[in-house]
């Protein structure tokens, strides 16, 4: 579904992402770890197509396209759809009606038809349950007074709406207290299908106890250094980043 | 990857669409301003004497005037004498119905989206056509007066209500009031003029739509709107003009008299010639607005939509004389290119217990300078005056400015006023965020535009609010990168 082949990133004069080698197939689900300033939020962001970052060299091929010759939006209507790390408000946009655009961008996109307000409703009332989201959330504008935790549970039920091919979480943990993290970790998983495929980037172990991945990855200082099992997060969990950072050497994923 | 610059710039190419001119045969006097041309535009109009003499009146007095240079726009000097003061279609004969009108005429409304026959007019919407000086059609004139409603030009309400005309001319906005509109009231040729008696809810919204369509022709239009006692109108106007190199002057004045009890809501949608992408050519309307909430529980209400003109200049106030009156003013105002707007609004208040809430929403892109200028005055007999003020501006790009000056003057102090002001860049992120939900760039800034305009689309006629907002997302478009 994903090929990434030595990306190279910069964000203004700095040098970010170094060469990053992944693969992904359609059912799997990856985990992004490493510490701060790695990189891992840039490659999210690439991928989503953030306008921030230049990208110097290599290619990405989703589903056999040419990912970087593709729009922001063109990417979201192709499948691609990346949880916020900080979902930005938008003062006086209605949160249902701004939901109603994006699903329905998307199925214009796909030649379905689009949905009417009471179909739209339907399918709110459905994935709403989910994820725990009440009306007034709804009602409200996007992300507007919400907290941490309606922000990222905002998030997941959009991707839930959206049901993306490749969805990319990006630190979706961050600020979540124990609860909030499960309501977040049963939203992403009822979306594990084996035609989607899902990259959990995050800075803590403790997500992947509820989004059990297939496979980790180590990202530091713009490659990725260590790649294994779901128990290399455990051992990474252990050991600290330092282990990472001062033994290992780069490896192709 | 960047998102792509290219892109948003070619979306900025979309021309004005109300830019085209109609070849019609027109009566036209000779450029420039003098006495004779005051009597000529007065005889034309078959005045009685003591409006000659009123417009006379406040000529010679304009003679004394400076033009004003406190607003914080720039233009070149206008040539006064190098503008025609009065052109109208050459008429066959006397309209005595709507199929009379010139056919070309009746075209350009048509093309404008303005039917001018009744039955393909949008349902409870009458309409006083204006083209160049002179009003064309007014629409549902029978149905109206059937309620005792009088809805017709300012010409011919002089002509057939002239004691009406001569007590409320001027006496919300004076001749003496400011140099355009003492200009305006030297020369004034059309306009619309409406009477709701006592007690009527206007069954239907009364609009007028002006078109200057001649060359080297200012347009000078007077509406005078009066409600009386207990009774309640919506009123809307539009207008466009053709795309031309020079600029041309739009100096009217509008006056509302609300009595005890009554309600007035006047909407503007102005998307006049807004010039090209380089600054030239454009409207520059110079116009004075201002209601008198002369009864008690009275209510005044502006709403505007401010796209098009390359200058605009006006503040729609509320004299709230009445006891627990109640004046608002709701603004959007956009500056694209080279743009500039000075508007905002007066609230006087004199009578006890009024109250006052202005909402005005700046929107600058390209080289647009937007500037929001308030008065807030509270009399010393004004006890317990409220006055709510909000102001915010939305930065599109970084060549652009937003300014506001509230000025505020409180004689008792038992007022209470407040104010809040912001100013945001519309976020390269949110357009991401919104992006990446698979809008395209164009739906993204069109949704974060509404959400700020939000408050202020609410308040307009339903039919309008749509338009408003299609309006906007035109006059904006290409601004963002």
């Amino acid at each position: 579904m994903l090929d990434i082949k030595n990306l190279q990133v910069r964000a203004e004069d700095k040098e970010i992402l170094k060469g990053i080698d992944l693969h992904v197939d359609a059912g799997e689900v990856h985990a992004i770890m490493g510490p701060n300033g790695s990189g891992k939020s840039t490659l999210a962001r690439v991928l989503a197509g953030h306008p921030e970052y230049q990208v110097t060299a290599g290619e990405i091929t989703y589903e056999g396209q040419d990912l970087l010759d593709m729009d922001p939006d063109e990417r979201a209507r192709e499948g691609v759809f990346m949880a916020f790390q900080y979902p930005v408000e938008i003062a006086g946009v209605n949160n249902a009606y701004f939901l109603k655009a994006a699903v329905n961008a998307k199925r214009k996109h796909l030649g379905q038809p689009e949905l009417d307000a009471i179909e739209f409703m339907q399918l709110v009332r459905e994935k709403a349950k989910l994820l725990e989201i009440d009306q007034q959330m709804l009602s409200r504008a996007v992300n507007e007074g919400f907290s941490g935790g309606e922000k990222k549970r905002n998030e997941i039920f959009q991707m839930a709406l959206l049901e993306p091919k490749l969805s990319i979480l990006d630190e979706t943990d961050s600020g979540l207290d124990i609860d909030a993290l499960k309501i977040v970790a049963n939203g992403v998983n009822a979306l594990r299908s084996p035609d989607r495929a899902i990259i959990v980037v995050t800075h803590y172990q403790r997500l992947l106890n509820y989004i059990v991945p297939d496979y980790v990855h180590v990202l530091s200082a713009g490659r990725i250094v260590k790649s294994g099992g779901k128990e290399l997060a455990l051992e990474l969990e252990e050991k600290g980043y330092g282990w990472i950072e001062t033994g290992a050497e780069p490896v192709r994923a | 990857m960047s998102t792509s610059t290219e892109t948003i710039e070619q979306l900025a190419t979309r021309e004005y669409k109300y830019g085209f001119y109609t070849d019609v045969e027109t009566e036209t006097i000779p450029k420039g301003l003098s006495e004779e041309i005051i009597r000529m535009i007065s005889e034309k109009k078959q005045e009685p004497d003591w409006l000659l003499e009123w417009r006379l009146k406040a000529y010679r007095l304009w003679l004394t005037m400076k033009e004003p240079t406190w607003q914080n726009v720039k233009y070149d000097p206008i040539n006064y004498q190098d503008i025609v003061y009065y052109s109208a279609p050459k008429k066959k004969k006397a309209l005595n119905s709507l199929d009379e009108v010139d056919p070309e005429v009746k075209r350009t409304f048509d093309k404008l989206g303005i039917p001018l026959e009744e039955q393909k007019l949008l349902a409870g919407v009458a309409v006083d056509a204006v083209f160049d000086s002179v009003s064309v059609a007014t629409t549902f004139r029978e149905k109206l007066a059937s309620v005792g409603i009088i809805f017709m030009s300012f010409s011919e309400a002089v002509r057939e209500h002239p004691e009406l005309v001569k007590k409320y001319l001027g006496s919300v906005v004076p001749y003496t009031d400011n140099f355009f509109a003492t200009l305006n009231s030297a020369v004034f040729s059309d306009g619309s003029f409406v009477y709701i008696p006592k007690g009527v809810r206007c069954p239907m919204e009364l609009s007028t739509y002006f078109r200057i369509n001649a060359k080297d022709t200012g347009q000078f239009e007077r509406t005078l709107i009066i409600a009386d006692e207990g009774a309640y109108v919506s009123y809307l106007e539009g207008c466009t003009a053709p795309m031309r190199d020079e600029n041309q002057l739009h100096a009217a004045v509008v006056e509302l008299v609300a009595h005890d009890d009554a309600t007035i809501k006047y909407s503007t949608i102005q998307n006049w010639y807004p010039g090209d992408k380089e600054g030239k050519g454009g409207i520059y309307n110079f116009v004075t607005k201002r209601g008198m909430c002369a009864g008690r529980g009275s209510k005044i209400t502006w709403t505007q939509v401010e796209t098009g003109s390359a200058i605009t200049w006006k503040y729609p106030g509320c004299i709230l004389q009445g006891d627990n009156s109640i004046g608002e003013f709701y603004s959007v105002a956009t500056t694209n290119n080279w743009q500039q707007a000075d508007t905002g609004t007066k609230m006087i208040h004199l009578g006890k217990n009024t109250r006052s809430t202005i909402v005005s929403k700046g929107i600058s892109a390209g080289h647009g300078q937007n500037t929001y200028r308030g008065l807030v005055r509270v009399g010393k007999k004004a006890k317990n005056a409220r006055n709510y003020s909000q102001c915010d501006s939305l930065l599109i790009g970084d060549k652009c400015g937003a300014h506001t000056f509230p000025y505020l003057e409180i004689r008792n102090t038992s007022a209470r006023v407040e104010h809040e002001a912001s100013t945001s860049k519309i976020g390269e992120d949110q357009i991401f965020y919104l992006r990446q939900r698979g809008l395209t760039l164009e739906d993204a800034v069109n949704m974060i535009v509404s959400g700020f305009c939000k408050e202020v689309f609410r308040e307009l006629p339903m039919e309008f609010a749509v338009e408003a907002q299609k309006l906007l997302s035109v006059s904006l478009e290409g601004s963002v990168g």
